[in-house]
């Protein structure tokens, strides 16, 4: 898992969903759909950003909690889909 | 063709006539014909009328939405009980609440959920019996398994169904309450079969239709999927919460099972047209778009009827307390200078609406006033809540209770109300209703949070953001992730606030109340 990749989606969520807040509070682990952060349509977002950004395509099955819900289980999923993001 | 006295009556005689139809399916979980959902709704009235169940009695229902919950509020019904549908994903304290607030005799709980709503029940000193059913299997294969096994403990000797008389309660649906906590809204027999019946003659549903279930239960759009569809021998489609918000899995489901009557609140219908991909699928078999529960963006609505020309759209419109009491056909195309949101509409056959002054007094045709409506449709009141009850009503010189809906409307000549806004803290998102004030009390829980004070503001995206502004007891303020979990752990999702903004303290009336118009201008 790289830190650069780790970090741009963390900033993408922090801009996006957390304005304001401090960036050592989002942690990998921070659960994000069950911890109130990420509601449908903003996980929806975060999907999209991550299909122009990257070139992957998720399957609609794949979008939900159990991929979603913190930033080391994003970062897992992607790079399931495309080993060579970095 | 009217469904006799009894909610459940119509869909009795459904399954007489096609008991071989099926009657709900359950997309990766099978489904269920007509007589086989009769004969299982028929074991769960056995087992609740030996547990006491009775005429009068109400039963609650803290499963997801699946064949077993179906055939759990028939057999309620059908034991002569109203049912008491609550959300499983809103947290326990809340559900718990509910089911002592109107003390169900029986509480019907998925099991992985019995023992934290068991122990919540009990701090509020509440014992009703609980059935507990492993989560959703199979063509209802759970709830057969947990009856039989019960019978084997204690045979439930069959019943007849109870003939209800028009005033028993059929269900009591809980809304937010401007206290913090949620109200009961009592709908009789006769205000459900009323409604429904109007249905009928409004969407002419047949056998091959099939309905979409994509409100959750314990919401009122429930009440048209499930007894429209089943008193007129449809499928009923259930849709589950987490492909229910999803919109490419949506669109997918709505191509594959073939939906021809579908209803849900604008909301998701939005989301649909703008991140399903729609294209990709064929959608030949949807017939009518049925939307209600807050304002349909116009911009998303044209959007929806482009991608989807064939359908008729019908915007349905009314509080939980009516059910529907206005609707308007949109015609299409959606004019592309069009930016105004659509009427609400004409009033209901079944219903009478007029549009009052706050002293119950008649407006002149084209001004503005409180839409208020009358008729079989109309609730019994809010449980254990007499005072409430009767502020909701005017009383005409004729004694016609008028149950005053709280929205603001001017009527047209051609008999169309126009929707203004609300006249309290009540607003619409995703399609619940939201007491600001809840949000607050929920808000208040939090053991930093000094002052809390609530704004809805207009959004041209979502229709409305709301705010939470906030002062703490310590210098060091909740973080943002913090106050977020603490709201998905107290509050139902669709009441977390959108923005939090804290301040030293907040700004004051002279009479040292929160100033929510100074509030409104902050943003």
């Amino acid at each position: 898992m790289t830190d650069a990749l780790m970090q741009r989606i963390k900033n993408f969520i922090m801009e996006e969903f957390l304005p304001g807040e401090s960036p050592d509070e989002l942690t990998e682990t921070t659960p994000l759909i069950s911890g109130g952060i990420l509601d449908s349509i903003a996980t929806l977002k975060l999907v999209m950003f991550m299909e122009e950004q990257y070139g992957v395509t998720f399957e609609p099955h794949e979008i939900d909690k159990e991929n979603l819900d913190n930033l080391a289980s994003i970062l897992r999923l992607l790079q399931s889909k495309n080993p060579t993001v970095a | 063709m009217s469904g006799g006295a009894g909610l459940h009556e119509s869909f009795i005689a459904s399954a007489r006539q096609s008991p071989r139809a099926v009657a709900v399916a359950e997309p990766g979980r099978g489904s269920i014909t007509y007589g086989e959902l009769d004969a299982l709704s028929d074991r769960m009235r056995d087992r609740l009328a030996r547990l006491g169940v009775g005429r009068g009695d109400r039963v609650g229902i803290y499963l997801r939405k699946s064949i077993d919950s179906v055939a759990t509020l028939l057999g309620a019904l059908k034991s002569g009980a109203a049912y008491v549908p609550v959300d499983p994903g809103a947290p326990a304290t809340r559900g718990a609440y509910i089911l002592h607030n109107c003390a169900v005799k029986v509480v019907v709980v998925e099991a992985a959920l019995a023992d934290k709503l068991g122990a919540e029940l009990e701090v509020l000193g509440a014992v009703p019996s609980m059935i507990a059913v492993d989560g959703p299997q199979e063509g209802g294969a759970g709830l057969r398994a947990v009856l039989t096994a019960a019978d084997r403990e204690a045979k439930a000797s069959p019943v007849e169904s109870v003939r209800s008389s028009p005033a028993d309660l059929a269900y009591i649906l809980y809304t937010s309450g401007s206290t913090g906590k949620p109200k009961g809204v009592m709908l009789s027999h006769e205000n459900a079969v009323s409604f429904v019946d109007w249905c009928s003659e409004s969407f002419a549903p047949t056998a091959v239709d099939r309905f979409s279930s994509h409100a959750p239960f314990h919401f009122d759009l429930s009440i048209l999927d499930i007894h429209v569809c089943l008193k007129h021998g449809a499928t009923l489609v259930l849709i589950g919460e987490d492909i229910g918000k999803d919109a490419p899995r949506l669109a997918q489901l709505i191509a594959e099972e073939r939906i021809s009557i579908w209803y849900s609140a604008p909301s998701i219908l939005a989301l649909l047209a703008q991140f399903g991909s729609l294209a990709r699928y064929d959608y030949s078999a949807l017939r009518q778009v049925l939307f209600a529960g807050e304002v349909f963006p116009v911009k998303h609505l044209r959007a929806l009827c482009e991608f989807l020309p064939k359908p008729r759209y019908f915007n349905l419109f009314g509080p939980t307390e009516t059910n529907v009491c206005t609707y308007y056909e949109v015609q299409l195309p959606v004019p592309p200078e069009r930016n105004t949101p659509y009427p609400i509409g004409k009033v209901c056959s079944h219903l009478r609406g007029r549009v009052l002054d706050e002293h119950g007094a008649a407006v002149a045709c084209g001004s503005e006033g409180e839409l208020c409506i009358a008729g079989p449709g109309v609730m019994q009141g809010y449980w254990a809540l007499p005072e409430q009850t009767a502020k909701g009503f005017f009383k005409t010189a004729d004694d016609t209770p008028w149950y005053r809906t709280g929205d603001i409307v001017t009527e047209g000549q051609d008999g169309c109300y126009t929707y203004l806004g609300r006249r309290d803290r009540m607003i619409k998102r995703r399609g619940y209703r939201v007491e600001l004030g809840e949000i607050e009390a929920g808000l208040y829980r939090h053991p930093n949070v000094k002052e809390a004070a609530v704004v809805a503001f207009a959004d041209e995206q979502t229709g409305v953001s709301i705010t939470a502004f906030l002062s703490s007891r310590e210098a060091k303020r909740p973080s943002l992730i913090e106050i977020k979990r603490f709201c998905a752990e107290n509050l139902p999702l669709y009441m977390i606030p959108d923005r939090f903004a804290w301040y030293d303290s907040l700004p004051k009336t002279s009479t040292d109340k929160i100033d929510y118009q100074r509030l409104k201008e902050m943003r």
